[in-house]
């Protein structure tokens, strides 16, 4: 081939991988099929640096219908209901243009999840932005970010009737130059009525539905397989934009679909468009496909092969029809006028060919493509900067009065009130939103076709993850289910979202292997299975690279829907309890971060089994009525938990709390929670039957929050924590 | 009673209502957009939240063109109950069933949340159950639900009692979520029969989901 390393520059391939390439085709490659190639080995499509690590996942139990590999991961929630669910990441796009990189990743994840044959019922993200708070330059960029990012997500949801039911969000320096933007999507299905994305039958048609193809999203999976520097900031082209209405009409198409029998298998047209969904459909089963290129719906002329398998246009599905059924299911689409167009069919070749105006114009084994995908074990090194930072702790900075520390903390971005956010998400629609965005801790939905609830929790704590790359991701996996333990529901399984830097860089290798040991031990020790999932690499600018960011959704089921457990007070007078045990954790902790602007020293031992008993000590005595709320206790520790509750209910609170220094009010020691107690007798000796540390420290209260040696009134609580961030994210407008 | 509701391509509250009024007992049919009739023995037709044809060009700017409109029309010019929610608000107005037009909300931004309504006029089928000056709590969401009309408009509106709620905080006190012209969320035609609100009545059927305040308005059709 000449210029060849040019081409394979352009292409993003070694030579190596060009060398692999010529043993399975037996030849050289054409452009088209070096594109094909280039595509299906990026790092987004192959997980070709990740996939050694990701392979240690625990990823079964009873409950586990569909583990990884399929668009989504399945669980069974009971009486024949099944919940569908992924998460996903849109970060490069959403920092070249934050509405529609934002608005095309929901609609990503959502295909994913009604691709299976799932209706979705329930959004979420997981946002990470920069420093929002300065005037400066940067600050201001990030605003702009926040409030497109915000927006492309709310257009993209509020349309397709799915409601957005929370999520986080985190600020900090290091996502400066690389925002994260992860989607989640929950789906419900019958048990019997899950669909895969499987091409099969020899003579079977292989069907395009949806929108048409353009020339948007051109190489996007390349794009998001590489870092950002000063010279590629214009790939704009590159992003795709996205038409929710056009997929409001896919997903109830498609769920018209699913109720007849006409198709075999059915897959979204996400990364890599046509060329990632045919070669999958086909290598799930071993199957040969030819596919004609010219009978692809196209937007506008002239367009190329190339541009028909490589566009990443949203909103177009993949379908293997039963063959005579092809009419039947054309006539679906266009009911609710959308494209709709056989082109192509399975055989029993092994190969893909692809076909332009007669003329074969690609001919390329297709298992050897998704199965000799390179899987490389790139150099690992622990990074420099942990044995400076590990030692770093309270004493190593000046005594602040607890009051002060009180003030600054609860006004940060990361502890306040996000309704400027959520309130632009529909988060009531499909009316089973129990436990909505602001609620604190899991969102619940109850499932109206058994009367059970499923709760759901994103997490992730950065600076943890920073200063201790395995606890950190474990930390984010027990966080998650905690939080889903809280409403009362038992957590099952996980999908996550694997956030890094640039995988050639050894210490962020190093970091990418440590979180996935970090998971599978956490998930293991749980059992909390890990269902489905997402890798993002190369998130670094000029060379800064992210935070480490596993984000986590932990999924769970409470039999009961009418038995949600709140988490702010109830009612005044009631006993508040701590569960667990504080220590000085201030390790990665809000306290260092906000009053110290660092981020350093280490994390403790993870405790599971302490950790389960929290657990179920919530979901029994919750069972048992003994409980009116729970909320857990993490960032800026008891001080913060207590004050976000005292916020949402507009109760006050009268706490006192023995602690060795007086300043553990914010220590984020792990597996704690505060509860409101009905009958706290009963509540004790349950406790006890369980083997865990409970203690009383204080009583709802009415106007005042006193914690300790920090007081304030409650309206001024409730000022700060639902005004601050309103006020940050505005100050440009 | 037999409720049709309207299914147009972006509609997304179809299933809510249809819930809803099951749940009050009634029968609910959905009616697709391309249907040019309304099913026999209808006796309230309602057209339900959405993004009908995803709302480019203007919010259910499209909507009035289908099919089923006609005969929606059709319907309420013989009398007929008609209840238009959030984007089928938006469709009576542009339909002219309903005087006055929609601007995007003050602020910009989409906004979903709880939201305090004062009954201004009871004396209409949707509000009967309700007294004046009843302060409820239901579901808002929308991105285009500031309701404008001009002052001669307005003052007729006042005149025949066809402002039927505005939107308040919860000791009745002026709130308003999208800038509407006197804070008005919901209007009814000068025959009422014909409603338009931006809230929505079916979200809020259920104290497991926040509030049952919308039980009594749709109570209202129940004959």
């Amino acid at each position: 081939m000449e210029n060849l390393d040019e081409v394979l520059k352009k292409h993003k391939l070694t030579m190596d991988e060009y060398k692999n390439i010529l043993s399975i085709l037996g030849r050289e490659p054409n452009m088209l099929e070096m594109g094909i190639f280039s595509s299906m080995w990026s790092e987004h499509c192959s997980y070709k640096s990740s996939k050694k690590y990701l392979r240690g996942f625990p990823t079964s139990a009873p409950w586990v219908i569909q583990g990884p590999g399929e668009n989504a991961g399945v669980i069974d929630v009971g009486d024949g209901m099944a919940a569908v669910f992924k998460m996903e990441s849109h970060n490069h796009p959403s920092f070249i243009e934050p509405y529609q990189g934002a608005a095309t990743g929901v609609g990503g994840i959502l295909r994913d999840v009604f691709t299976m044959g799932a209706r979705p019922v329930a959004n979420m993200n997981s946002l990470r932005f920069g420093n929002i708070t300065n005037n400066d330059k940067i600050s201001k960029h990030q605003r702009y970010l926040v409030r497109g990012v915000v927006a492309g997500i709310g257009d993209y949801g509020n349309c397709m009737g799915v409601p957005t039911v929370g999520g986080e969000t985190f600020f900090d320096e290091s996502y400066n130059g690389n925002i994260l933007v992860n989607a989640f999507t929950l789906g419900l299905a019958k048990t019997d009525e899950i669909f895969y994305g499987r091409a099969e039958g020899i003579g079977n048609p292989v069907i395009y539905v949806g929108s048409k193809t353009g020339r948007d999203g051109l190489g996007g999976a390349v794009m998001a397989s590489d870092s950002f520097t000063e010279e590629n900031k214009s790939l704009r082209p590159t992003v795709q934009v996205g038409d929710p209405f056009a997929e409001k009409l896919l997903l109830e198409a498609c769920l018209e679909l699913f109720k007849k029998d006409y198709i075999v298998g059915i897959q979204d047209m996400g990364a890599a468009g046509l060329t990632s969904s045919s070669f999958e459909m086909a290598g799930r089963s071993g199957s040969g496909m030819k596919m004609y290129l010219d009978k692809v719906p196209a937007r506008e002329p002239n367009m190329q092969p190339f541009e028909f398998m490589l566009s990443e246009s949203q909103e177009r599905m993949l379908i293997c029809a039963k063959k005579g059924y092809e009419d039947k299911v054309l006539d679906i689409f266009r009911k609710w006028d959308l494209d709709a167009e056989v082109i192509g069919e399975v055989t029993d070749t092994g190969n893909m060919e692809l076909f332009w105006h007669g003329e074969r114009v690609a001919n390329m084994p297709v298992q050897p493509v998704g199965e000799q995908a390179p899987v490389y074990d790139r150099p690992v090194k622990e990074p420099e900067y942990l044995a400076k930072i590990k030692n770093t702790s309270l004493y190593d900075f000046q005594k602040i009065d607890n009051q002060e520390a009180f003030e600054k903390l609860f006004c940060s971005v990361e502890v306040v009130d996000k309704s400027w956010i959520f309130e632009q998400y529909d988060s009531m629609v499909q009316t089973n939103t129990v436990k909505a965005p602001g609620s604190l801790d899991a969102s619940v939905i109850r499932i109206k076709e058994n009367g059970k609830a499923l709760a759901m929790s994103s997490d992730c704590n950065p600076r943890y993850n920073y200063i201790d790359p395995f606890k950190g991701a474990a930390a984010a996996v027990v966080e998650s289910g905690r939080n889903v333990a809280m409403s009362g529901a038992r957590p099952l399984a996980i999908t996550d979202c694997l956030n890094y830097g640039n995988p050639e860089n050894p210490e962020v290798m190093w970091q990418f292997a440590q979180g996935c040991y970090g998971i599978k031990e956490a998930c293991a020790k749980l059992n909390t299975p890990v269902v489905s999932g997402n890798v993002s690499l190369y998130n670094e600018t000029n060379k800064i690279g992210v935070f480490p960011t596993p984000a986590i959704v932990m999924v769970g089921l409470n039999d009961d829907a009418n038995k949600t457990l709140p988490s702010s007070f109830q009612k005044e007078g009631s006993s508040v309890y701590l569960i667990g045990d504080t220590k000085s954790d201030f390790g990665g902790s809000l306290y260092m971060k906000e009053l110290f602007g660092k981020v350093e020293g280490s994390l403790s031992e993870i405790d599971y089994e302490k950790e389960l008993k929290l657990w179920n000590l919530v979901i029994e005595a919750n069972k048992d009525g003994l409980l009116s709320c729970a909320k857990d206790v993490n960032v800026g520790g008891i001080a913060i938990a207590l004050a976000k509750m005292v916020a949402v209910s507009g109760k006050g609170i009268d706490a006192n709390v023995e602690l060795n220094d007086k300043r553990d009010i914010f220590s984020e020691s792990f597996s704690r929670a505060i509860v409101e107690v009905v009958d706290g007798n009963a509540f004790e000796a349950k406790a006890r039957d369980i083997g865990i540390n409970v203690t009383k420290i204080g009583t709802v209260g009415s106007n005042m929050l006193k914690i300790n040696d920090i007081s304030m009134a409650v309206d001024s609580v409730k000022k700060i924590y639902f005004t601050r961030f309103k006020e940050v994210v505005e100050q440009d407008i | 009673m037999k409720v049709a509701v309207a299914v147009f391509p972006g509609t997304n509250c179809e299933m809510d209502t249809k819930y809803a009024f099951e749940k009050l007992g009634q029968e609910a049919v959905l009616v697709f957009h391309k249907e040019e009739k309304l099913p026999q023995g209808t006796d309230l037709v309602v057209l339900p939240g959405g993004f009908s044809y995803g709302d480019y060009l203007r919010s259910a700017a499209i909507a009035k063109f289908s099919p089923i409109m006609k005969a929606v029309i059709e319907f309420a010019n013989n009398g007929g109950y008609v209840l238009g929610i959030c984007n089928g608000f938006q469709m009576l107005l542009e339909a002219h069933l309903l005087p006055g037009a929609m601007k995007r909300n003050q602020n910009v931004h989409f906004v979903s949340k709880y939201q305090h309504l004062k009954v201004i006029d009871n004396n209409n089928q949707f509000l009967r159950k309700l007294s004046n000056n009843d302060i409820i709590n239901i579901p808002i969401a929308h991105g285009e639900g500031n309701y404008f009309i001009d002052k001669n408009g307005l003052k007729e509106l006042y005149i025949n009692n066809q402002v039927l709620l505005k939107y308040c905080d919860e000791n009745g006190n002026t709130d308003n979520p999208n800038g509407s012209i006197d804070e008005i969320a919901c209007i009814c035609n000068k025959n009422k029969n014909v409603f338009g609100l931006m809230p929505h009545p079916e979200r809020a059927m259920e104290t497991l989901l926040g509030s049952e305040d919308g039980v009594k308005m749709l109570q209202g059709f129940i004959k």
